[in-house]
This record gives C-alpha cells, sequence and structure tokens, in this order.
C-alpha cells in the first residue's frame, strides 16, 4: 500500500506515469488505507523536503498525451477518473492538511515528482500550514420564484392582441428582471456574511441549470474555508441566513478538500 | 450527469449541517478537480483548454454564462480561460445593412426562445 518506508523512491516501468493527488506535510505519512488510486492502483507517497506527493501510477495507455486528450472528452471517463482523485483527496484531506492537484498532474516518474516538492517547497508548505485545522464548505443559493414580485398585466389597455401580447411580455420579462435583481442582492448579503464568519471565501462563478439540476437559477456559489472548531457557529449562520432571505434557497455542501483555497487570493477574479 | 443524492440540504426552516457526508454531486467535483486544486506542471503535458469537451461544453455548462450575465456577472468576459478558447472567433460580418439585418434575425430569434425558456417566473 505504501512505499514510503523505502529508502528511495519506486520508479513505475516505463509505460507507466505517476499521477498526482495531493501533497500532505510530512517525510513518512502513511498512505492512505482503503482506497485505490486514479486506474484502481495502490495509493503511494514520494516523500522529499518535509513534504509527501500522495500519488498512483497511471498506465500512459490510458493516462498518456494523446490518451488523456482523447478520453478527457468522454464525460463516462472523465466522470470516473474525477470521482477517483476526489476520492483520495477526499481521505486526505479527512486526515489532515492536504494540497489537493488539478485533475490530470502526471509525471513520468518519482524522481520527477520529488523534484516539484523540493522546488515548490516553500509555498506547498505554507499552504498546508494556512490549510491545516479548518475545510472548506460549499453554500449554493437558488432563487425562489414565488418570493420575487410578479407584475400583473395592464388592465384596460388599448392595442391590439400583438400590443397587449407585447405589454404582456414585457411585464413578465420586467419582473424577471426583478425577481433576478432581488435574489442576486440576496446572494451578495449571504456571501458577505459567510464570508466574515470564514476564515477565506470564494465565490465561484454559478453552476448552470443543466448542471445544477435545479428548477431555479443559482445565483450564490461560494465556498467558505472554516476553521474546524467554529463549525457550528458557520452552520448556525447559514441557518439563520436562510431565514433572513426566504428570496433564495441555500443549500450547503461539504465538508470538501480545500479545492478552492491552493491558490493565493490575487490569482483570482474579483467578485463584488 | 446530474446526480440527484444531495447530502445536506438546508431549507430555510433549516437543519443542521451533518458531518462526514461525501458530497456526491458530479458537477460539484468537476468543478473543483478541474477548476481549483492547486496546478502543478507534470511532464503528461494535456491542457484542458485543447479538451473541446471542457472549453466548450462542460465549461459552458459548469459556469452559467446566461445566468450570470442576466444578473450583471460578466468577470468571465475577461477570463482568458472563457473569452479566448470558450467563444467562437468573431468573422468578419457583411457590411451591406440588408445582410447584417438579415443575419441578425436568426440569432434574435433564438436569442427570444432562450428567453423564453429560461423563465423561471412565468
Amino acid at each position: 500500500m505504501s512505499t514510503t518506508a523505502e529508502p528511495t523512491p519506486t520508479t513505475p516501468g516505463a509505460g507507466t506515469g505517476v499521477w498526482l493527488h495531493g501533497v500532505v506535510a510530512g517525510d513518512t505519512p502513511p498512505a492512505p488505507a482503503g482506497i485505490t488510486g486514479i486506474a484502481g492502483t495502490p495509493v503511494r507517497t514520494v516523500a522529499a523536503a518535509g513534504l509527501a506527493a500522495v500519488v498512483s501510477d497511471a498506465p500512459l495507455t490510458e493516462y498518456g498525451e494523446e490518451a488523456l486528450r482523447r478520453n478527457l472528452e468522454d464525460l463516462a471517463w472523465l466522470e470516473r477518473a474525477a470521482r477517483a482523485h476526489h476520492a483520495v483527496v477526499d481521505v486526505l484531506s479527512r486526515a489532515g492538511a492536504v494540497v489537493p492537484a488539478r485533475l490530470a498532474t502526471v509525471h513520468r516518474d518519482d524522481g520527477r515528482v520529488a523534484r516539484v516538492l523540493v522546488e515548490r517547497h516553500d509555498e506547498l508548505a505554507g499552504t498546508l500550514a494556512r490549510l491545516t485545522g479548518r475545510e472548506e464548505w460549499g453554500v449554493k443559493g437558488y432563487a425562489v420564484p414565488g418570493a420575487t414580485p410578479r407584475a400583473d398585466e395592464p388592465a384596460g389597455a388599448g392595442g391590439g392582441a400583438g400590443a397587449a401580447y407585447l405589454r404582456r411580455r414585457k411585464a413578465q420579462l420586467t419582473a424577471r428582471e426583478e425577481g433576478q435583481r432581488i435574489a442576486a442582492d440576496a446572494a451578495a448579503a449571504v456571501h458577505t456574511a459567510l464570508a466574515g464568519y470564514a476564515v477565506t471565501a470564494r465565490r465561484h462563478a454559478p453552476q448552470d441549470r443543466r448542471l445544477s439540476g435545479a428548477p431555479t437559477p443559482m445565483v450564490l456559489n461560494g465556498a467558505y474555508l472554516v476553521d474546524r472548531d467554529r463549525l457550528d457557529g458557520f452552520a448556525a449562520l447559514v441557518r439563520e441566513l436562510g431565514d433572513r432571505h426566504p428570496e433564495i434557497r441555500l443549500e450547503p455542501t461539504g465538508p470538501w478538500p480545500p479545492y478552492s483555497f491552493v491558490a493565493e487570493p490575487s490569482a483570482e477574479p474579483a467578485w463584488a | 450527469m446530474t446526480v440527484g443524492r444531495t447530502p445536506s440540504v438546508v431549507q430555510n426552516s433549516g437543519q443542521v449541517l451533518p458531518a462526514g457526508h461525501e458530497p456526491a454531486n458530479l458537477g460539484d467535483i468537476l468543478e473543483r478537480v478541474l477548476d481549483r486544486g492547486i496546478v502543478i506542471a507534470g511532464d503528461i503535458r494535456v491542457s484542458l483548454l485543447d479538451i473541446e469537451l471542457l472549453t466548450l461544453k462542460l465549461r459552458l455548462v459548469i459556469a452559467s454564462v446566461d445566468t450570470a450575465r442576466q444578473i450583471g456577472i460578466d468577470w468571465w468576459e475577461h477570463d482568458p480561460w472563457l473569452s479566448s478558447r470558450a467563444r467562437p472567433p468573431v468573422e468578419p460580418g457583411p457590411r451591406d445593412p440588408e445582410e447584417v439585418e438579415a443575419s441578425r434575425r436568426p440569432r434574435a430569434a433564438a436569442r427570444a426562445e432562450r428567453e423564453e425558456r429560461d423563465e423561471y417566473d412565468g
């Protein structure tokens, strides 16, 4: 399961790459038990400079450059890879701080992985320190149509059926814009309040309904890094904000590995 | 591609955040593993920018362009990730006013249809 006890890192044979799941602290952390890596291969660690990369071997026939390019176009393959990668990162995050790697980070051999740990040691160690004792929670907000005002058709206006249609249409559009504005304002207020409680916060682009599966638009897709010993207060705040803003429905998800908090804030697009 | 199981839903009536559930929503996982997480240059160079599924389909599915634009959020217009690759190049348009008008009509119709579909309160 783990190769950390070996004095020198193993190097997979030709035709095999090393898939990086994430980086954790420590020279000899145990590899996570009871879980397999990207290709159903064992999860192991490569240690260097006081850090450990958690990796699994990836056959290049499926995870090489050409193969990856092809496979990433296949949603079923992508789902399997994303879930396998996430499962490892998730287990790591429950055991301690982890810097998750973006999907499809593949190195030629363990030596190359070790070099990354050395070259980016300060950044990785700093990020791990910042994440220790904290976890990411997502809070999504959906517009609640019933809570938005609806313009009634103006009564007694002249003009033919065409004019009436246009008036009705205009009223509908105005009501929709108004509803969206109200939902957007509520989303901003909720995010500001949650960000004030969290250690750090990010506001991501809302998911499309085709992805969210929700009947109404998502207006808030927030991520919040919260101290583990302050989670109760965060949960209470989410409930309180939900009560205070009936115009949006709040849905928390988590805990997540800190995917949203491994990059410096300055690298992110600025949100209101 | 949407997975129905939601580990925890706090309605406005509220309930305690349960701990220890694995978030299973595929969309949530994809937006995180593809768009977040640390970027380390591996030896296998596959730019996610070159993946058509991700840029043209999935990315647009993840980032709700229509919804965001409607509520006045447009930072992605300046996001090179999205604006340089996800949008088709602008072709030089016809200069004849009638041609311009003619080419505009189908697009306006498509837009109206989209708005019709997007209505959630009507």
